[in-house]
């Protein structure tokens, strides 16, 4: 019934976890951003996190803020997310958006369920919206079979994991560290313990750790305990770099070598 | 809890009553909420429990109010500008003085209350935003007196338009970030409090300045702020024996228009009409007055009107008053607005100017230009309703740190305002050797976290 969540336990089942990619659309431009999505999957990503640009991105460090400056300033928008999204279908893997709240309300929520339906999106991951303000998100995800996914904290209270992973279709993203985004040099304990406390509400639901992953020994320590690794600024990086989509290729080649290495529990 | 010195009023608003809004979850209609990481929820969670255990508290409740009384000069009077007044059709004008408050302006009353309240969650760091600065004063202020340690972020044009203020929480101790991300204006200030907040939230608590922002800050910010308007109707219930026609405030996220709006709501006869910063006129683009020119949408934390794009990107606002140049506002304001309870209109920089001018000449009291947007309103709204009228405007800030903007408006003297090339405005806000007696030789609050234990938002992504 999960797109998302399919493609996870077909992972597991490969004795691996998953490795999910973010990149922002727009940066440098829309066509190279969405090259270096495919590229991503070439390299071995199941999963696309295709970022819609914001101007305030509050939960974002200064890689991908420096990203998505481009892109807001260029006008980049939905219709362009969108076309994202059908291109990293297109080469296999399982696209999903990231989007701040305001983006999609302005949009219509309705509205963007439908057409994210119709572009062969799997669903979204909402960081500033947490399933007690997303009423609306509910309904349409619900009407469209979308996934939706929330995030959780080594900060979140027993309650609060049990009705956030309640509200969560397609996997939970396990936010490991308190603090914006950004590669850290270690991925510490705390990520491992609230895959520990989610793992221990999520049933079958996949747990992906995101926050800090930045290269292919991070990857494989995550992989040890998640079914699946997000990586975000270390990708953002390379295009920063001018490494462009061949550099992130690369880069998802050591992160899937990563996933691969790590004894994943069964 | 009434803190004026006057004896109450039989109808005296009762600040300790459950208010009509917002709901249990912070929402005035559909405006409010939070929309914020996952991981400030504790933190926002903690806030709210720990602030309606302390409102309620008559330890706290006695505290607070030696604070305002000894310490910020409360009660603030009420000034009637009779040659001001002149210029307002002949209504009668009077001012509520929060611009004699200790600090300059409203924004003390807030902070005092959020420092009690970060003492009493056990937390010995605050960080603030703040646009004109006074909120950063203001917090630096309260900081100092209590003993905590104190980082302030202020957008890096911000720190050139009001290097006074960034000088004066030097002063105070506190640790002025200048930041350079977006727009380099207040809310991306907000965007790297808020970064600093989710990095470092086990120490660290979020003095928010406005009633913007997510649940409970606008609810908590206008109860702390609401001692302006139960003063002022209580002081023109003894001296006039009747209350004003209108009241006024200048709003941006609009804490001091809240602040004294709230004891007049349940009145339905006073009209409550908010002036939003018209910049170059709301029909150019550079302005921002949210509700004239906005539409509902989210932004830092919350449903509320706010100036945004076809793809719900923020549009930067523009305002001579730097107190005012944000391009979001309070929900509670949006509610008041859209159910009918408040106006809101448009005042530019020139006609707030004109006010200003206006106000020193024929009072002797320079406003603050976030205030001269206020005093605008009255002009405007006097000559609507003739002489009988009763306005009651609400003066939110003295103007001292507006001197130097004022002074390039009228080209008074030899100074112009620092721009970007100004060695001056480098000097004031960052960058240059500080003086003697400033940062190097500046020591952390006895006891305190120091700042350099805390990760600072900016480079919260990068610590290792």
């Amino acid at each position: 019934m999960s797109a998302l969540q399919d493609r996870i336990v077909a992972a597991r089942a490969e004795g691996r976890a998953a490795l999910v990619a973010y990149l922002p659309v727009g940066y440098p431009d829309v066509d190279t951003s969405i090259a270096a999505m495919v590229a991503a999957v070439e390299g071995g990503a199941d999963v696309v996190e295709v970022g819609v640009p914001y101007s305030d991105p509050g939960m974002d460090g200064p890689v991908i803020q420096e990203a998505v400056d481009v892109a807001v300033r260029a006008g980049v928008g939905l219709p362009d997310v969108l076309r994202a999204v059908s291109a990293v279908a297109e080469a296999g893997a399982v696209p999903v958006v990231m989007s701040y709240w305001n983006p999609i309300e302005r949009y219509g929520v309705d509205r963007f369920a439908e057409d994210l339906a119709a572009a062969g999106g799997a669903g979204m991951i909402t960081p500033d919206l947490i399933p007690d303000e997303a009423g609306a998100w509910l309904a349409a995800s619900d009407r469209t079979g979308l996934d939706r996914v929330f995030l959780v904290a080594p900060s979140s209270t027993d309650a609060r994991l049990a009705s956030t992973v309640a509200a969560c279709r397609g996997f939970v993203y396990a936010a490991s560290t308190m603090g914006v985004t950004g590669t850290r040099a270690t991925v510490g304990d705390a990520a491992e313990r609230l895959v520990a406390r989610t793992r221990a509400v999520a049933g079958d639901l996949p747990v992906c750790v995101g926050l800090g992953v930045s290269d292919g020994d991070q990857a494989a320590e995550v992989a040890g305990f998640a079914d699946g690794v997000i990586v975000g600024s270390a990708y953002v990086r390379t295009l920063l770099e001018d490494r462009g989509p061949d550099g992130v290729r690369v880069l998802s080649r050591e992160l899937a070598e990563g996933v691969r290495r790590a004894k994943v529990r069964t | 809890m009434t803190l004026s010195a006057h004896a109450p009023a039989p109808d005296v608003p009762d600040a300790t009553a459950p208010a009509q809004w917002p709901d249990a979850t912070g929402h005035f209609g559909v405006y409010g909420g939070r929309f914020v990481p996952e991981a400030l929820i504790a933190a926002l969670d903690e806030l709210t429990a720990a602030y309606e255990a302390m409102r309620v508290d008559p330890e706290f409740v006695q505290e607070f109010a030696r604070l305002q009384r000894d310490y910020t000069g409360r009660p603030s009077p009420v000034t009637e500008v009779p040659k001001f007044a002149e210029h307002c059709g002949g209504a009668r004008v009077l001012l509520k003085r929060e611009d004699l408050n200790h600090t300059g302006s409203h924004k003390i009353n807030n902070v005092l209350g959020q420092a009690l309240l970060t003492k009493r969650i056990g937390k010995q760091r605050v960080i603030a935003e703040t646009g004109a600065g006074q909120h950063g004063v203001a917090t630096a202020t309260a900081a100092a007196l209590m003993g905590l340690s104190c980082t302030v972020y202020m957008g890096e044009e911000d720190t050139r338009r009001q290097a006074l203020n960034v000088a004066r929480m030097r002063l105070l101790g506190a640790e002025v970030i200048p930041v350079t991300t977006g727009s380099r204006t207040l809310k991306d200030a907000i965007n790297e409090a808020f970064r600093d907040w989710v990095t470092n939230v086990e120490t660290t608590n979020y003095v928010f300045g406005t009633v913007a922002g997510p649940h409970p800050f606008p609810a908590m910010v206008r109860d702390f702020q609401r001692v302006i308007g139960d003063e002022a109707r209580a002081q023109l219930l003894e001296r006039e024996g009747r209350l004003p026609d209108v009241v006024l405030a200048c709003v941006g996220g609009g804490s001091n228009a809240i602040g004294i709006f709230t004891a007049f709501v349940p009145d339905g006869g006073v009209r409550l009409i908010g002036l939003e910063a018209g910049g170059d006129g709301v029909e150019t683009g550079r302005h921002a007055a949210t509700i004239t020119g906005g539409d509902p949408g989210v932004l830092h934390g919350a449903r509320s009107y706010l100036l945004q794009d076809v793809n719900g990107q923020t549009i930067e606002s523009h305002s001579i008053s730097a107190g005012l140049d944000y391009p979001g506002v309070g929900p509670e304001h949006s509610f008041l607005h859209d159910i009918g309870r408040a106006e809101y209109r448009p005042v530019t920089d020139a006609q707030a100017m004109e006010a200003f001018a206006l106000l020193c000449r024929t009072e002797g009291i320079i406003p603050a230009i976030e205030s001269a947007h206020a005093l605008a309103g009255a002009m405007q709204v006097g000559q609507e309703l003739g002489p009988d009228a009763v306005l009651l405007v609400n003066l939110s800030g003295r103007g001292d740190k507006d001197v130097e903007t004022a002074s390039a408006w009228f080209g008074l003297g030899d100074r112009t305002a620092p721009t970007d090339g100004d060695e001056r405005a480098v000097e004031a806000g960052r960058g240059a050797e500080p003086g003697p007696g400033l940062d190097e030789d500046q020591h952390a609050t006895e006891g305190a976290v120091t700042n350099d234990e805390a990760v600072a938002g900016q480079d919260a992504g990068e610590q290792q």
